[in-house]
């Protein structure tokens, strides 16, 4: 009954919000890919790099916030170079996603080598500091788990209605779910699908980025190998857990986090030390599959998803 | 802008593209040699000596293509009928792990029969972990991406879990690290004294195989059809489950023949680095070879000569071996894009 009590920890489900804070930023960001019509599998390799380049940029003596924008422009950056290939030139999204995942990882492995030839244990940065929202922060449970966190994840919860209404609510919005689902009829409106397809794309990547950051500048203070470690992917599979939609990803997103949180402490505990610690790390990927199992059946994908749309054909 | 098809596209628009994105891509590497500090004429000398200078480096580069001839054939193969499967880094492993499971003195058989009963052995195991999300993709439509990329890395740690548990060398030092395999269960080397394994000649053997298979067999064309519009082929009345379901059998043990490879003709046992990310490289040979399994081949001795030629680079001119990595990534996205053009004008509006 260990597990139970865990459930009602303050620190448990700080420390789910915790995990489900870099996974939300990148989620939104495939999320907006996606209903735009374009699959971005350079996701993985996007979080690496801005991992690495919101890191750098704080370790080189910049501001933390001045470092979220540099992870942010460089994820734009990659997000440019895919949607270039992937929307005018209409190319197989999956193989130019996963170009993209190796490019961005390998250049950042090769720029962290650059920069920091000689490090055994890598340099740590003041990463953000947890801010007590005063009087919220005060409520048992949910006060340190929801308001005694860093001002990163504090803006992945507000990006999460920022997009919702900007998709739901603006023209804008609802020019990037045409795009996605009948780019034709976007054309026929005198807009271009093109420019519509990839600045979504170019804003998506940005925030897959924003989330790599989120990792080493919130959750941890240094830049270390492996560290997105397939997070990348997970958030694809929580796209289709949260039928598109960010709000159903968010809750995705945070259930998962919570499930991840669990299995850590379960580790410790009795029954833990029972089995291989390998048993608990596989839980997420195997999460994540299930969830796709369970939804696939019921989800609404974008009907333009991975069609390229090229102005010439009729 | 738009795409405009060419109809009959001219010598040069066939090979002008391509050439522009080999030269495009040696530009950049050379760019980002110069921001390391080196001379990007010395960084590619030393790389293509590295490759190919010596007898030791042909062999090394030889070595090292085998278990990327597999890996890539299973992804062409798997691409050609637009079945993504990105996880041929587990079917590796699976391949990898029945050599050990068998190969180590557990079978009572007589010696001959040891290698053959492996390689169906690994064939199978690499065809069942891609059967799963094959099953996945065609009865609950969940995108084989996903599915894959995530497999790689449970089965990775199911591989850890066996190498710290029951497989585990008890003479390994502690190390995570297998029990070794008979000398019966090795791969022989082809030429006695010279370091190639028969592995290589396999997988060449291999991709003649898979090459007649595509051109010559009902079940090639199939795979071709259902690649091309899958909605095409079931009108015209192909069982694209079905083909699909078989593409996957013969990808995933493609992918393993790679694991078996490197554990019964190079390494002798599984540890958890037995692959550094072969799957993962079987993507760009595939795309480097336009999905042709001959071609396979030689994109498979180019990727290799690139990262074994990297490596001895880096340690005499001291630029990070992910040189080649960011070059291989390059080649491939130019080289998608290059080939699209030699059928495509892009016109403007």
């Amino acid at each position: 009954m260990e597990i139970i009590e865990i459930l009602f920890t303050a620190s448990f489900w700080a420390a789910a919000i915790r995990i489900a804070s870099p996974l939300i930023f990148a989620t939104l960001g495939e999320l907006i890919c996606e209903r735009a019509g374009v699959l971005n599998l350079g996701i993985e390799g996007i979080m690496v790099a801005g991992a690495f380049a919101g890191w750098m940029a704080v370790y080189s003596g910049t501001g933390l916030w001045t470092g979220v924008c540099v992870a942010m422009i460089v994820g734009m950056l990659f997000g440019l170079l895919h949607s270039t290939l992937t929307v005018p030139f209409g190319l197989s999204q999956h193989v130019v996603g996963l170009g993209v995942t190796l490019l961005a990882t390998s250049s950042t492995y090769y720029a962290y080598r650059l920069a920091l030839p000689e490090v055994t244990s890598p340099p740590k940065i003041d990463a953000f500091q947890p801010f007590e929202i005063p009087i919220l922060s005060d409520i048992p449970l949910l006060g340190p788990a929801l308001f005694s966190q860093t001002p990163l994840t504090y803006l992945a919860f507000v990006l999460v209605a920022v997009v919702a209404v900007v998709l739901y609510r603006t023209p804008l919005g609802l020019a990037v779910r045409a795009a996605g689902e009948n780019p034709a009829a976007v054309a026929a409106q005198g807009l271009s699908v093109t420019a519509i397809r990839m600045g979504a794309v170019m804003a998506g990547s940005g925030l897959m980025a924003v989330g790599g950051a989120f990792l080493t500048m919130s959750a941890f203070d240094s830049f270390f190998f492996e560290m997105v470690n397939g997070r990348g992917w997970i958030c694809i599979a929580l796209v289709v857990f949260g039928s598109w939609r960010p709000g159903k990803a968010l809750l995705g997103a945070v259930l998962f986090a919570a499930f991840d949180a669990l299995q850590i402490r379960v580790q410790q505990t009795s029954l833990g030390t029972l089995i291989p610690y390998q048993i608990f790390l596989m839980m997420p990927y195997i999460l994540s599959i299930l969830a796709l199992i369970l939804m696939s059946r019921r989800a609404e994908v974008p009907a333009a998803l991975m069609v390229p749309f090229n102005k010439g054909e009729r | 802008m738009r795409l405009e098809p060419i109809k009959n596209p001219s010598l040069a628009r066939k090979i002008v593209p391509p050439v522009i994105a080999l030269a495009a891509t040696i530009v950049i590497a050379s760019l980002l040699a110069m921001v390391a500090g080196a001379n990007p004429f010395s960084v590619f000398g030393l790389i293509l000596n590295g490759a190919f200078g010596s007898k030791f480096a042909i062999l090394e580069t030889l070595n090292r293509a085998t278990p990327l001839i597999f890996t890539g054939l299973a992804v062409a193969v798997a691409f050609r009928a637009k079945f993504w499967n990105i996880g041929a880094e587990a079917q590796l492993y699976a391949g990898a792990l029945m050599a050990v499971l068998l190969g180590t003195g557990v079978l009572p058989w007589p010696s001959v029969a040891i290698l053959p009963v492996i390689v169906v052995a690994a064939v199978l195991a690499g065809a069942l972990l891609l059967l799963v999300p094959a099953i996945l993709k065609t009865r609950f439509g969940v995108d084989e991406v996903v599915t894959t990329l995530l497999f790689n890395f449970i089965f990775l740690l199911f591989i850890s879990m066996l190498l710290e548990g029951p497989l585990k060398d008890p003479m390994g030092m502690g190390w995570p690290k297998s029990a070794r395999l008979i000398p019966e269960a090795r791969l022989p080397r082809i030429v006695e004294g010279l370091r190639l394994h028969w592995g290589f000649a396999l997988a060449v053997i291999a991709a003649i195989g898979i090459w007649i298979l595509q051109t010559r067999s009902t079940l090639g064309y199939e795979m071709r059809a259902v690649g091309l519009n899958r909605d095409a082929a079931a009108f015209a009345g192909i069982p694209v489950n079905t083909v699909l379901v078989k593409t996957a059998l013969l990808s995933g043990g493609l992918a393993a023949l790679a694991g078996f490879s490197e554990v019964a003709g190079l390494k002798g046992s599984l540890t958890l680095d037995l692959s550094p990310g072969f799957g993962y490289t079987g993507i760009i040979v595939a795309m480097l070879a336009l999905l042709n399994p001959l071609a396979v081949v030689v994109a498979a001795l180019f990727v290799a000569g690139i990262f074994v030629g990297a490596d001895s680079m880096s340690r005499a001119a001291d630029v990070p071996t992910y040189l080649a990595d960011i070059m291989l990534a390059t080649a491939l996205l130019l080289m998608v894009l290059a080939i699209m053009l030699t059928r495509f004008r892009v016109v403007r509006d």
